[in-house]
């Protein structure tokens, strides 16, 4: 599987209520939400994002409340992965499961030397991001076989429980 | 095994497991609310698009459906939700459905520990990330987003990896008006806001079994903000009185192992404060003395039970506040105790407001959110940036006692700072 995209860049610590502010809970429309991701963290990413878009962040990315909507706001804005050092577990398993984004794990590598606004390219099956723009490559952490496998079936809906493990 | 893995290896019908293990787990309690239950509503469509017809529930009776975000619905979207949670309930035949203005109702986590809903031993998940508070009374109990709630109300089983054990050994008791909140913030400050993420964090020791069971739930509420898949606490005899009877608690081996053990000594624990933009940011509140609030707040699954709302009262009688104090029992079950036993007239004599059951303003919900470089001191459990309103405003987060001193002199203050 190969991704293609720019870079948005984030700090450590990004939350749920930066991804999208608890006000917005109330809505179920995706599209809705999705005009307001990332609005407390920067307010203007919405304006910037573009489909198959990247977010690449520091540690403990997705931190705070269980809500959905927060992977659900990212991947209506257009986010197709985001590259972390670490994710919330919460924010990882509603974006495997509810099949809406990927969460790769990187290394302190790649998160100091990819720059806001590069582009880059994602080969899971060779375990590496590119970033075309300065022509480094660097690995990423593998992807848990589970996790993989409900990945390409599109979320945990595709798969029924026996076919889990 | 500890007791989180001997819970997950029962549920998983296996002898062993291990951390980092991944088991299909049977599940026995399973909780949504009004942001979490019009969610799972949406996943249930999508299924019927893709021709896949949800006919019933697992077990309906194992279902457990609590207003408590946006109530009362601050507008109509909030109002449509609970009419969606509703016809959800009503469709699927739940009967355990807390409501506002119908009895009991209120914060899911207090409203499941006052019900006895979740008992040891069992394996709980609710679409709330603070669902690791019902740990304290031994089971084991993790927050989830609504397709992974769907999943399990549609088969009764889900993925789980094992997770490791961090152990927290509490020793002594804690001195007066030094609280639960004040340990948990120590614990956060010291390992971080990651610092156990993806893991259970497990409370043992004397000085666990001194505190009274709300105190507890304040740990393993908490422990979510270190990024815990699960806050546990074996039950002990508190526990057991608790629910007289009919469960089966399940115990950790003597020799379970345990990923890190830590040990604090409740006796040197001072009341603590931590900045915004981290549950983590903790300092003692002797550091941040004289630092200007706008408002206060008492409320929230961590910090609005009957036992804070106590304390909060210790500290407030016969004084009056100086800056907004903004009081939210959690439930209609710790509104009414407050109002029995004379906690109410305390905090209306303070000046204080008190208000219906909700979890509001503690997620910038409705109800008293903050303006634009307002500075509230509050109870509740997460400071991040706009937490509680506007992004350029700030929370401090305390303990009950804390926040009650705090606004009774209109600045950040230790409560041991007022007596007499």
């Amino acid at each position: 599987m190969k991704l293609r995209g720019f870079a948005h860049k984030f700090g450590d610590n990004i939350d749920t209520d930066e991804i999208i502010p608890g006000p917005y809970l109330k809505e179920q429309d995706p599209r809705k939400l999705a005009e307001h991701a990332m609005e407390g963290a920067d307010p203007e990413f919405v304006k910037k994002v573009r489909p198959g878009d990247f977010i690449v962040a520091g540690r403990n990315f997705g931190c705070g409340s269980s809500r959905e909507h927060a992977p659900l706001a990212l991947r209506y804005s257009g986010v197709k992965a985001v590259l972390a050092l670490s994710f919330a577990r919460i924010f990882y398993r509603n974006s495997v499961d509810g099949g809406h984004l990927l969460p790769v794990e990187i290394g302190i590598d790649a998160y100091e030397g990819i720059g806001d606004g590069d582009e880059l390219e994602l080969d899971l099956d060779e375990g590496l991001v590119k970033d075309l723009t300065t022509g480094k490559g660097y690995r990423v952490k593998p992807i848990p076989e589970l996790v993989r496998r409900i990945i390409e079936a599109g979320g945990l809906f595709s798969l029924k429980p026996e076919e889990l493990l | 095994m500890t007791v989180s893995e001997k819970i997950l290896a029962r549920a998983s019908g296996r002898d062993r497991v291990s951390p980092g293990d991944v088991v299909l787990a049977r599940v026995d309690k399973v909780m949504v609310h009004d942001v979490g239950g019009p969610g799972v509503v949406e996943v249930f469509k999508e299924l019927e698009q893709k021709g896949l017809k949800v006919e019933r529930l697992f077990d309906p009776d194992r279902v457990i459906a609590i207003e408590d975000h946006f109530v009362p619905p601050p507008d109509q979207k909030s109002a449509q939700n609970l009419k969606v949670l509703e016809g959800f309930v009503r469709r699927f035949g739940i009967n355990k459905y807390y409501r506002y203005g119908l009895g009991q109702y209120g914060v899911c986590h207090v409203i499941t520990y006052e019900e006895r809903l979740v008992l040891p031993g069992e394996v709980y998940v609710g679409t709330d990330s603070h669902t690791t508070t019902t740990g304290a009374l031994g089971s084991f109990a993790v927050g989830m987003g609504h397709t992974d709630v769907a999943y399990v109300l549609m088969y009764g089983r889900i993925w789980f990896r094992v997770p490791e054990t961090m152990l927290f050994r509490l020793e002594g008791t804690l001195r007066d008006r030094v609280m639960a909140k004040d340990v948990i913030l120590k614990i956060l400050k010291d390992i971080g806001a990651d610092g156990a993420t993806y893991k259970a964090m497990q409370f043992s020791g004397d000085g666990v079994r001194s505190m009274p069971i709300e105190e507890r739930l304040t740990l393993t509420n908490m422990s979510v903000e270190a990024g815990a898949k699960n806050g546990i606490i074996e039950p002990d005899e508190k526990i057991l009185d608790y629910f007289g009877g009919g469960i089966s608690p399940v115990y950790g081996d003597e020799d379970a192992s345990y990923s890190e053990t830590y040990s604090y000594d409740l006796q040197s624990v001072e009341p603590m404060v931590a900045k915004p933009y981290s549950p983590a940011n903790g300092v003692e509140a002797r550091e941040l003395e004289g630092t200007p609030i706008d408002k206060a707040y008492i409320g929230s699954c961590t910090g609005g039970k009957y036992y804070d709302l106590v304390k909060a009262a210790e500290v407030l009688k016969g004084r009056r506040v100086k800056v907004r104090l903004e009081v939210i029992p959690a439930t209609q079950g710790v509104y009414r105790k407050a109002l029995d036993s004379g906690l109410l007239k305390i905090f209306l004599d303070a000046g204080a407001m008190v208000g219906p059951p909700t979890c509001g303003a503690c997620l910038g919900g409705h109800m008293g959110v903050l303006a634009e470089g307002e500075v509230a001191i509050s109870s509740t459990n997460r400071n991040f940036p706009g937490r509680m309103g506007h992004r350029g405003s700030k929370v401090y987060l305390a303990s009950p006692a804390t926040v009650a001193a705090s606004a009774v002199t209109g600045y950040i203050t230790d409560p041991r700072d007022l007596k007499a």
